[in-house]
């Protein structure tokens, strides 16, 4: 979108420097602080997700009664609200196995990059390749659904 | 008022590096995604980079309805790892120091220009099959940590919070079994 405001680009920048500077700082860019949580070592990680998730919050409830839309896009401030289906337990499931199993989700695979674990590069082929691979079994699955049968 | 000092000798243990790293740094990372939301209208979510980076490269169908967000998508992730580099520079190098930061003794630190590293001990073997899953997982449950669990989460999305308690639950059980298995680290 080339008409976007000459400050979207800028925000989303700066958006992204403050999500992955309280990434390093909350050690979330270690998996193994993670995994610490997982196996009920040190419990600090409630902390960061909801902790951030209350100054989210706080902003997705105010925003909409103080302005209808953002100023650098025009889009209506809205909640994040997707679709609830089969597929939400499923991928919940399967990421759930590999959250485990590593320590890492995306956002924080991305952070550790940048306290320097270049170990993280394993992770980060793994994440590329698994969303390869469910794009192209959903790609070819939807053109089985949508395409009618024809006899060519 | 008096603190039991068994109980606050349970809750200490429960909490090993203290709780305000995690708390600023949970603020700091709420604070990333107020910005882009109040300026942008975007609840932006760390896992749709998979995808629509890959739009770039793969013509296949699933990834060409992120066309529109690439850019974008590429500008934030960037800021991410730079973001954590700024960290690195300043606080993991100790040129910035605070009492609310606990440092850890996790992983490695390297030095490289004066820039204190980190990097981890978990096996590669780990990261790349879980992160395989991670990378499947995610675009099917539409989202993980920060689109459900800050984002979706904090718009009290219904579909957000059954994602979150479902993969914090798998990934608790996982993560058990290996630690049970001998896996370490």
């Amino acid at each position: 979108m080339a008409d976007r405001h000459p400050l979207f680009k800028p925000l989303i920048f700066v958006g992204g420097l403050i999500f992955g500077f309280g990434l390093g700082f909350s050690h979330m860019a270690r998996p193994e602080v993670v995994l610490n949580f997982l196996q009920f070592d040190d419990l600090g990680l409630p902390f960061v997700m909801f902790g951030a998730a209350i100054v989210s919050g706080v902003a997705f409830a105010l925003l909409p009664r103080i302005r209808d839309a953002a100023p650098l896009t025009g889009t209506p401030y809205e909640r994040r609200l997707k679709p609830f289906d089969r597929n939400v337990l499923v991928g919940g499931a399967v990421f759930g196995v590999g959250w485990g199993l590593s320590g890492i989700c995306p956002g924080a695979a991305y952070a550790s990059l940048g306290v320097g674990n270049i170990t993280i590069l394993w992770a980060l082929a793994g994440m590329f390749l698994g969303a390869y691979a469910q794009g192209y079994w959903r790609s070819h699955s939807r053109a089985r659904d949508t395409v009618p049968a024809s006899g060519d | 008022m008096v603190a039991d000092p068994v109980l606050l000798q349970a809750v200490a243990e429960l909490f090993p590096n203290g709780i305000s790293r995690y708390a600023v740094g949970g603020l700091l990372v709420g604070l990333g995604t107020v910005v882009i939301y109040v300026g942008t209208g975007i609840p932006a979510g760390a896992s749709t980079f998979l995808e629509s980076t890959l739009s770039y490269v793969s013509g296949q169908s699933r990834f060409q309805r992120y066309v529109g967000s690439r850019d974008w998508r590429l500008v934030f992730t960037a800021g991410i790892v730079l973001g954590a580099l700024a960290f690195a520079a300043t606080v993991q190098s100790g040129a910035v120091t605070t009492s609310l930061y606990e440092p850890g003794t996790t992983g490695r630190l390297y030095e490289v220009a004066g820039v204190t590293l980190w990097t981890t001990d978990v096996q590669p073997w780990r990261l790349f099959s879980g992160g395989i899953l991670v990378g499947i997982g995610t675009r099917i449950g539409k989202g993980c940590t920060s689109g459900h669990g800050v984002c979706g989460v904090g718009s009290a999305s219904k579909t957000s919070l059954v994602g979150v308690l479902t993969f914090l639950t798998v990934a608790i059980g996982t993560a058990q079994v290996v630690a049970a298995l001998g896996v370490s680290p």
